[in-house]
């Protein structure tokens, strides 16, 4: 039995992935290089304090993949012989504003009651984050370090995956864009671009934003819509930052990242020098010392979003063995999407529990 | 080891790199001025502290880096004037770790997270 995986991003080469482990046959179709690809152009953080304040079973589906991130690493690492560079050392955000950092501090408190109190995140003020990041600057007011976060580098993240997928004996094929699809109970063929066809008993859905149009035809509603983001990379420096934080972040070779822009403006993925001033200005008011720094690149991509951000895990109504998987936060998910999803795509008894993230909320 | 093709006509100019004095034709491509004056190592890696000189000499390479006014600069594009003052990238420290110093109770915090 072939399961057929449409998108070959870290989304659905994760689950390619875990379905090779578990001996499956996939047949993985990633579209064309003009495509839109969030796996190609994301900040690369595996992120947990702040997200699902309003849906703890997200907070709980997020921390944990993040515990399974360092085996899912070492299992790339020990497959491909790529070091995908995690580090899990904890996150922080800074605050120039203090009500937005009071709002922040009661979304924590009040997440960390509906998860049962184990929810490890620190307050600190201007001076004992200065201990823990000695550059701030003075219009940093404080901050809040978790334990639970961390980076990774994600364009290594995805040439491992494509290379393990490989590895193990998984048909990749790209350039391979989906254009129709005939379903059936455990029979599904799917209509390539050049005029291929691909068949499989399974189906799964992560096209990112390419879902919206192909999702009906498995009887999905698939509504992803395009969010914008800018990000920008600085010339490499000597290493400073041990955390990362949702907008600056030091990758593993050097360049400090600093992102990221949000923008309803459909699919439009260009970037602005407004929005690329913005960006800059509010990394040097948490590091004064970027300021003469050069920039070397800065790229904007689109975030795969819901109506309310949160995943989507759908198990087709209309054809068995049709799955369709979406998410904003691609990385931070790939462990789970690598280690626990196959069990729910193959409709075996150890499925994870994902009855809240299902389309029926829309 | 390098030596100019034509002989120098221009107005000779005295620029400074990390703290020693240079002379060279006016307009010359730094990067030119100090491989002539037999300087070959500009800069070390910021990750790796492994040595850099020019490659390309053409603006593409960027491995000929140098710093003016604290900014980083390429050496092969910016012409030598007279009084011009070059620092040489500070070399990183590699033998040390970034300073590690997370709050107290991390660990226990950690422990939690793996379990």
């Amino acid at each position: 039995m072939t399961t057929l995986i449409i998108g070959g991003g870290v989304v659905g080469l994760s689950i390619a992935f875990g379905l090779l482990q578990q001996g499956k046959s996939v047949l993985v179709l990633d579209g064309g290089d003009g495509d839109f690809r969030a796996s190609r152009g994301n900040f690369g953080l595996v992120w947990i304090q702040g997200k699902g304040v309003d849906c703890p079973s997200y907070s709980n589906w997020s921390r944990r993949s993040a515990g399974l991130w360092p085996g899912y690493a070492e299992d790339l690492k020990k497959l491909t012989g790529i070091d995908i560079s995690l580090s899990q050392k904890g996150g922080v955000d800074y605050f120039t504003d203090e009500t937005e950092l009071k709002d922040r501090i009661a979304a924590l408190e009040s997440l960390k009651q509906a998860v049962g109190g184990d929810y490890p995140f620190e307050v600190l003020d201007h001076s004992g984050l200065k201990k823990l990041v000695p550059e701030i600057g003075p219009k940093v007011i404080g901050g809040l370090y978790s334990p639970m976060d961390g980076h990774v580098n994600p364009l290594l993240l995805l040439q491992a995956l494509s290379s393990a997928v490989r590895r193990l004996g998984g048909d990749l094929r790209t350039g391979a864009q989906v254009v129709g699809i005939e379903a059936a109970d455990r029979a599904f063929s799917v209509r390539l671009a050049n005029g291929d066809r691909a068949e499989g008993e399974a189906i799964v859905l992560a096209a990112g934003l390419g879902a919206s149009e192909l999702g009906p035809e498995l009887g999905f509603k698939a509504p992803v819509r395009a969010q914008q983001g800018q990000v920008l990379i600085t010339e490499r420096l000597p290493f400073f930052l041990n955390y990362p934080s949702g907008t600056l972040r030091q990758v593993n070779e050097g360049g400090v990242q600093i992102g990221a822009s949000k923008a309803e403006i459909g699919a439009d993925d260009r970037e602005d020098l407004g929005t690329i001033a913005k960006l800059a200005r509010h990394a040097v008011d948490v590091f004064p010392h970027l300021a003469p720094v050069n920039l070397v690149r800065s790229w904007a991509a689109l975030r795969v979003m819901s109506p309310d951000g949160l995943p989507i895990y759908q198990r087709s109504t209309k054809y068995e063995g049709a799955r369709f998987v979406t998410c904003h936060s691609g990385i931070t998910l790939a462990a789970a999407h690598a280690r626990l999803l196959p069990d729910w795509v193959v409709g075996s008894n150890q499925v994870p529990d994902l009855s809240d993230f299902s389309e029926a909320r829309f | 080891m390098f030596t100019p093709l034509e002989t120098a006509s221009g107005r000779q100019v005295t620029f400074n790199f990390d703290g020693r004095e240079f002379t060279a034709q006016e307009g010359t491509p730094l990067a030119a001025a100090l491989l002539g004056a037999g300087v070959s190592e500009f800069r070390s890696t910021p990750v790796s502290a492994s040595p850099r000189g020019p490659f390309c000499m053409m603006g593409a390479c960027f491995d000929c880096l140098v710093q003016i006014d604290d900014v980083t600069v390429q050496a092969c594009m910016t012409p030598v004037r007279d009084g011009l003052v070059v620092k040489r990238i500070p070399r990183p420290d590699v033998s040390a770790e970034p300073h590690d110093s997370a709050p107290q109770g991390s660990e226990n915090s950690r422990e939690a997270l793996r379990a």
